[in-house]
């Protein structure tokens, strides 16, 4: 293994107890990020992306929970590591951005005091030198006139300005890693553009490794360097960002990238449709997790699950994706059977 | 049928002229003390068969616009034509008579059912309301909305919570759809779903319009979307039209430097793809207070002294292209 990842999540496997049995939400997953890169997490609800997350922070209920694997952090498992050990860790070298910037901050608290928190806790800094790291974080941030808006409630500020004060807050203690779920969804456009900038340039300027999970493509292609695509708990399809775009391998990938509208495109021509929904995790296939769903699928398929294979520049986890790239496979191999 | 000819195409189903809705800011013993000016002078037409994307930044209007247009809420001022009558004048009944003919659909398929209610029931219940067919007929009715939306029979019977997002959608289509309206009012009908299960919902919405020849207007803020399925695309800052012109048309010249922002903007899923960034700095502001002048002047990069002190007139500037700018 390589000892030079920042982080190595080897071979991930989550299972929620409910009432009505088990549910294997992420199953054997494997990735890493390096310091200095932004590697996307793609995949749509329900795939695990979120779950991967958080597990990472050991923010999953523990009683309800079942990790297995290995989630590698500077030569320690996180898995392993009891709760007292987790809090330094937690929000101090790893932190998270949320999608909510509305439900993530404490509504009684000034972002002052809620930025300051942070860096008194893991940085042994006493009230007034955090507070005045608070301001220089939100100066960081692009908050117009800080000094000011710490002594200001979550409700004064817009949605863009909250996202700030999230990033703010996750970045105070100069965290090894960031982890962004969904950061801009809940943002315009516009606001989205400037807070992805943002990260950018922060995590050049702090050399920080960043996972960002997000459900869109466009977002991927602008600011990560590799991605991770998954579906139904697993991994898909691995690749170099321009790989993955110019040349995806997976027919799930494939498909995604088809079934967006293009810009450019022409506006006439139907969307492209991948057939059928994400299967429950109560029924996931037996075979490959995609088959139901697959133009390209045979029995073969339908029966063996696929490992994740190394092709030029990619992983990907498909039986047929050699053969569909040389196109000598077709659609029709799906009427078959 | 008559045949469509290109001179019907041109035909206006809907025209808003003047469209204004203020809500009033009430302290906490009712006294008014100001005014959120959440549209104001917002005009366009609706023509049949097409479809009118409106977009923007969220509080820009575009919701409050388009249930205006269906007086799901009064507007404060303004006038709505709908086939040459204005609908704000309309009384209860004749109201009730048109709103057969103009539904919505809802951004939010989890909440817009009942759910204790199968959504059979919830699909007939417009025909209910409108006293249209006997029990048997709104069943047979309801099931061909459903075979219609692309579910089956069995679906009938069952409750909002065994369905998918997408699924949802579609039943929320198929509702808006039981009356046989000409306008549908579709306020961010995708921006709920997954990416595979958008472009199945958009086609539908693509196949239903040429089926019944609907007309759309089409509310959301991804672009790309609104491209693709709008003939013409109105962009809204703040509570008023900055710009409007045919889809292209936008794309291609779009001369307002909000537009032109907000179409550099768009994530592009091209990562080879270098552009140019029109970066806006600052926050939309608050439409209790807008700036003075041209609502957008402090955060446009273009920005001149007169933009501050004078509201730019909405005006077209070239065929069917309409923009409400000093610098253009």
């Amino acid at each position: 293994m390589d000892r030079d990842h920042l982080l190595q999540v080897t071979d991930l496997k989550i299972t929620f107890k409910t009432e009505e049995g088990e549910l294997t939400a992420v199953n054997g997953v494997t990735f890493h990020v390096d310091h200095g890169e932004i590697v996307g997490l793609v995949g749509e609800s329900g795939c695990g992306k979120s779950v991967t997350s958080e597990s990472i922070l050991g923010l999953l209920d523990g009683k309800r929970t079942i990790c297995e694997g290995e989630i590698r952090y500077k030569d320690r498992n996180l898995l392993e590591l009891p709760e007292s050990r987790m809090r330094e860790i937690r929000g101090n070298e790893i932190s998270m951005i949320f999608q909510d910037p509305m439900s993530s901050l404490n509504p009684v608290f000034t972002i002052g005091d809620q930025i300051a928190e942070a860096i008194m806790i893991h940085q042994k800094a006493g009230r007034k030198e955090a507070l005045k790291r608070a301001v220089e974080m939100l100066r960081l941030t692009g908050i117009p006139s800080p000094e000011r808006r710490v002594s200001e409630y979550p409700h004064q500020l817009s949605g863009g300005m909250r996202q700030r004060v999230m990033i703010a807050l996750a970045l105070s203690c100069r965290p090894n890693l960031l982890i962004a779920d969904e950061p801009t969804t809940a943002l315009d456009v516009t606001i989205q553009n400037q807070i992805l900038q943002l990260i950018k340039s922060l995590k050049d300027e702090l050399n920080m490794g960043v996972l960002l999970i997000t459900h869109d493509l466009g977002v991927v292609a602008e600011t990560c360097s590799r991605v991770l695509v998954m579906y139904l708990g697993q991994i898909i399809e691995e690749a170099d960002v321009n790989d993955l775009f110019e040349s995806p391998l997976h027919p799930y990938t494939q498909g995604l990238l088809k079934s967006v509208p293009q810009l450019d495109g022409d506006r006439k021509r139907r969307l492209h449709v991948i057939k059928g929904t994400v299967p429950s995790l109560r029924n996931i296939p037996q075979g490959c997790r995609f088959a139901p769903r697959c133009e390209y699928a045979t029995e073969k398929c339908r029966e063996e699950p696929p490992h994740l294979e190394a092709a030029p520049g990619h992983n990907v986890r498909c039986w047929h994706f050699d053969a569909i790239r040389k196109g000598e496979i077709s659609r029709a191999a799906s009427n078959e059977s | 049928m008559l045949p469509q000819t290109s001179h019907d195409n041109g035909d206006a189903l809907l025209v808003a002229k003047d469209l204004k809705k203020h809500f009033p800011i009430t302290s906490p013993l009712g006294k008014v003390t100001g005014y959120v000016k959440a549209v104001n002078h917002v005009e366009f037409t609706l023509r049949r068969n097409e479809t009118l994307g409106l977009v923007g930044e969220s509080g820009c209007g575009k919701s409050t616009t388009g249930r205006m247009v269906l007086r799901l809420i009064e507007a404060t001022g303004g006038q709505v034509f709908y086939k040459g009558k204005n609908i704000f004048e309309m009384d209860r009944r004749e109201m009730r008579k048109i709103r057969r003919e103009m539904q919505m659909v809802f951004q939010d398929p989890y909440n817009s059912f009942n759910p204790k209610q199968r959504i059979g029931h919830s699909i007939e219940e417009p025909l209910v309301i409108h006293n249209i067919g006997d029990r048997n007929s709104r069943m047979e009715k309801a099931i061909e909305l459903l075979h219609k939306v692309g579910l089956r029979e069995e679906h009938y019977y069952r409750y909002p919570h065994e369905f998918s997002g997408g699924q949802r959608q579609r039943i929320g289509i198929a509702r808006a759809l039981a009356l046989e309206p000409e306008i549908l009012v579709c306020d961010e009908p995708v921006s709920a779903l997954d990416v595979s299960i958008q472009s199945q919902v958009i086609n539908l919405l693509e196949d239903l319009q040429e089926q019944f020849n609907l007309s759309y207007i089409f509310i959301a803020h991804d672009l790309s979307v609104v491209r693709h399925i709008s003939d013409h695309i109105g962009v809204m800052y703040l509570g008023s039209l900055v710009e409007k012109a045919p889809t292209d048309e936008l794309f291609a010249h779009p001369l307002h430097p909000y537009t032109q922002a907000l179409l550099s903007a768009i994530p592009i899923p091209n990562p080879k793809l270098k552009r140019e960034r029109i970066v806006l700095t600052g926050e939309l502001p608050s439409p209790i207070n807008p700036p003075s002048g041209c609502h957008f002047h402090p955060r446009c990069p273009h920005a001149t002294e007169r933009c501050k002190t004078e509201a730019p007139s909405y005006r077209e500037v070239g065929s069917d292209h309409f923009v409400a700018c000093h610098l253009v």
